[in-house]
């Protein structure tokens, strides 16, 4: 993984320092909080029902066992010993005081660490594919792209007072694992027919109010080229962006409204005025930063036939099934770490947990974790030989819950719980449909299920991309919930279409059971997984069953 | 206010005269991007140097061939949210080449002066109540970039490939 | 008629207090100054605005408490909008507190 060099140090440290002069001046009453909400907003500092909350970049969803530590440190230290894994790879912490805030990020900055731009009108956090670098369909490791893009806009001078907030993430592999379709700006490492790798360039994705699917705006970019057009994109979109109405201001709504083709001339004319050769990183810091991704000496490990373990041990048999992925590397595996245990809170880990999967990282992998936007952690090389032994110390964690992919691996935002912005609770809800389709073999039958739940239109939750999803809302004081159904943020993206009144929160967890009973009645066979169930089928049965009508 | 140039609190020897006034004959002066093409005629027989003051929603392309007749092109931040001028700063002296005075008016404050200064501003107008050391405290809080800009700041992968040490910070 | 408090978030730690009866600021809602209709309502956000030039706390506003239909007398009304009440008691589902929690039966169960 990328390591600081003593630029990268320098400009931390630098970055702690003008904080805290900014924080310094906020309590000294020098800096109003109109004037202030804007720089600690740049600092991932939200202020929340209950306190201050800290966004801890972690980027691209790549963390050493030392900074897992660390995270573990600070979630006792300044928290209450927990933190939460959020749908950008991101972490945050529900307690901050604004006071200690300056010691925490100095914490960070031990272990090259930061919270810049997890929050405000700015470029944020690049997401990528958490198999990045071992999945087996990998094209390209997106990893050095992320790390080129989260350098390059780092405190960028003209991107930091933008219309509203800036979303990139990037997918080097078939399959889409990181929704990229749902990006500000969307990039897949793709190969071209004369085998070269570029970036197909897409733009206008997101959730939020008006969901979008983003569009192609160049079909095949030399990746030399990214940072300059990227820049163009961001320009053109930093000008012409709604500056009146903070509810139109993302960049899908300018691409909605002046159509792709246009706002594709619009970049393109741009990016020919601009001087790339200033922009585009030389082959050579590509290749330094590219050396800190190349693939580590994977200590031979043999093909462990687990067939004799997976009968004597159904439980392992099923997490198996659900929660390790192939490797490249004949001989390990790529293990995920459900953080949804049956009831409880999506994305939630103690400081005792961080400090087990950090253990677990180096005696079972090569010191590395990984975070994904559906909140549960990655150990991204594990031998297959070791698996067995593995999943008995997560089992003692509380991290082996056999679900990822599975109804049971809800995603769930804050919610009014915590969130100053959310109008209903998200987590009560997650815990009961958690609850209702815990059993573990029901699940396995059910198959791939995504259910997503956000507590507000801001749909932090992804609930647009759940195969459910489920939008808390406030009617006359009360909590309901909007049931979608369809939505898919991988390759197929869709956004999920209503499907009728809402529900209130004795009636959710019925009414999804009520889905999932549906569905096992219609589906063609076992091997019908829910979406495509739903694609065939259309709304009309699962309506019926949820309001009689058709 | 005040006016923030060459790294210290310098006077103003422009103005910016309201719509229907009279320009003064012999000092440099702000027009509107309206007045100047209402009365360019007019204007450019002045024997003063004439300064063009743009709103944020206005792009410094409508005048791209007759930039060099402004001595000085003032960008507004109606709010210091609007983050429009930073780009009529950096496309001004990328794509335009322009070498006179960028103003920065409107909201400045202290903290976006680093920002406005690597696009290419090289004047603030600032409300005069902190001490001017702040401010050019402020411009000297980093030696590290990691993108080129307008100010000629060398990015740190510039550095890396040189071999060269960064700037060190104040 | 109901009463109104004004609730704010203290500047240094972002903790939920109210603009207390005694004066300065309070964490115990029971301690909070109450208004009775509008215009003692806004003296009240006045004086709270008087709290954020002090430094001393962020974002104040007005909230309702609920309609006084108190079985005991003596007991004071509580915080009409659940976000209120959220606010004022913690988040209903904590990490910390779920470990020696047991489960409620239902979504709804265990609401304020």
């Amino acid at each position: 993984m990328y390591r600081y060099d003593e630029f990268d140090q320098a400009f931390v440290r630098q970055r702690v320092a003008q904080f805290r002069d900014q924080v310094n001046r906020r309590l000294a009453g020098e800096l109003s909080e109109d004037e202030f909400k804007p720089l600690r907003l740049m600092n991932g500092l939200y202020l929340q029902l209950h306190a201050y909350m800290l966004r801890v970049a972690i980027p691209y969803g790549v963390l050493s066992a030392a900074q897992l530590r660390q995270l573990a440190f600070i979630a006792r230290r300044y928290d209450r010993g927990y933190g939460h894994f959020t749908t950008r790879q991101n972490i945050q912490y529900n307690w901050i005081r604004l006071d200690e805030t300056v010691e925490i990020l100095e914490a960070l900055a031990e272990v090259e660490m930061h919270a810049l731009q997890t929050s405000g009108n700015c470029i944020r956090n690049t997401t990528a594919d958490p198999y990045a670098g071992v999945a087996a369909d990998e094209i390209e490791d997106p990893r050095v792209w992320c790390e080129i893009i989260r350098q390059w806009s780092s405190l960028h001078p003209e991107f930091s007072f933008l219309p509203r907030k800036f979303k990139i993430a990037v997918s080097g592999a078939a399959q889409d694992r990181a929704a990229v379709k749902f990006h500000d700006i969307g990039l897949y490492l793709r190969r071209n027919a004369e085998g070269e790798v570029g970036f197909e360039v897409l733009v206008g994705g997101g959730q939020g109010r008006t969901p979008v699917v983003a569009e192609t705006v160049r079909d095949f970019l030399p990746k030399r080229h990214l940072l300059s057009y990227l820049e163009a994109i961001l320009r053109v979109y930093n000008l012409l962006g709604r500056r009146d109405n903070i509810y139109k201001a993302r960049i899908k709504i300018l691409v909605q409204s002046i159509g792709i083709a246009e706002f594709a001339r619009l970049v393109e004319a741009e990016w020919a005025q601009m001087d790339g050769s200033s922009l585009d990183l030389p082959e050579e810091e590509v290749a330094r930063i590219q050396a800190y991704f190349a693939p580590p000496d994977y200590p031979a490990a043999p093909e462990v036939d687990l067939a004799a373990q997976r009968r004597a041990e159904p439980a392992f048999d099923r997490w198996l099934a659900a929660n390790v992925a192939r490797h490249r590397v004949p001989g390990y595996a790529i293990v995920t770490l459900s953080l949804k245990p049956t009831g409880g809170i999506p994305g939630d880990a103690t400081a005792e947990q961080m400090e087990r999967v950090a253990d677990l990282a180096e005696r079972y992998g090569l010191g590395e974790i990984r975070t994904t936007h559906a909140q549960n952690l990655v150990l991204p090389d594990v031998r297959r030989a070791d698996l067995q032994a593995l999943w008995r110390e997560l089992e003692t964690a509380g991290l082996a819950a056999p679900n990822i992919g599975l109804a049971g691996d809800i995603i769930a935002c804050p919610g009014l719980d915590y969130c100053s912005l959310a109008n209903a609770r998200s987590i009560p809800v997650a815990q009961d449909i958690s609850r209702r389709l815990g059993d573990p073999e029901r699940q396995r039958l059910l198959g791939p299920l995504q259910i997503k739940i956000s507590g507000c239109i801001n749909a932090c939750g992804h609930h647009h991309a759940g195969h459910i999803g489920i939008l808390g809302v406030d009617k006359r004081g009360e909590e309901f919930y909007q049931v979608t159904l369809g939505g898919s943020g991988e390759e197929d993206a869709a956004i999920g279409g209503i499907l009728g009144r809402a529900f209130s929160a004795e009636e959710i967890g019925p009414a999804v059971e009520a889905l999932v009973d549906t569905y096992l009645e219609l589906r063609a066979d076992e091997g019908e997984p829910f979406l495509q169930a739903y694609r065939r089928l259309g709304d009309a049965p699962f309506k019926e069953k949820l309001y009689g009508t058709a | 206010m005040a006016l923030l140039k060459d790294g210290a609190l310098a006077e103003d020897p422009w103005t910016l005269p309201g719509e229907a006034d009279e320009l003064p004959a012999e000092a440099p002066a702000f027009v509107s991007l309206e007045r100047w093409q209402a009365e360019r005629e007019r204007l450019l027989g002045r024997n003063a140097p004439l300064g063009l003051r743009l709103r944020a929603e206005q792009s410094p392309d409508t005048v791209a061939e007759e930039l060099h007749r402004f001595a000085a092109i003032a960008l507004e931040f109606p709010r210091f949210q609007d983050g429009r001028a930073y780009s009529h700063a950096r496309r001004l002296r990328e794509h335009h080449g322009y070498r006179g005075e960028i103003r920065a008016v409107g909201q400045v404050l202290r903290d976006q002066l680093l920002f406005m200064q690597r696009c290419g501003f090289d004047a603030f107008e600032i409300a005069s109540d902190e001490p001017v050391e702040a401010w050019l405290a402020a411009m000297a809080e980093f030696s590290v970039f990691y993108q080129p800009a307008s100010d000629g700041s060398r990015p740190a992968w510039r550095h890396r490939l040189a071999g060269t040490q960064g700037g060190e910070a104040a | 008629m109901t009463q109104q408090v004004v609730s704010a978030n203290r500047l240094a730690d972002g903790r939920v207090v109210y603009l207390a009866a005694e004066g300065g600021w309070t964490r115990e809602l029971a301690a909070a100054r109450r208004a009775d209709g509008k215009e003692a309502g806004a003296a009240l956000l006045a004086e709270a605005e008087a709290g954020v030039r002090r430094c001393e706390v962020v974002a104040p506003t007005l909230v309702e408490l609920q309609e006084e239909a108190a079985e005991t007398p003596g007991e004071l009304p509580g915080l009409r909008r659940l976000r209120e009440r959220i606010r004022d008691r913690g988040p209903t589902r904590e990490t910390g507190r779920l470990l020696t929690e047991k489960p409620a039966a239902t979504a709804a169960a265990g609401g304020l």
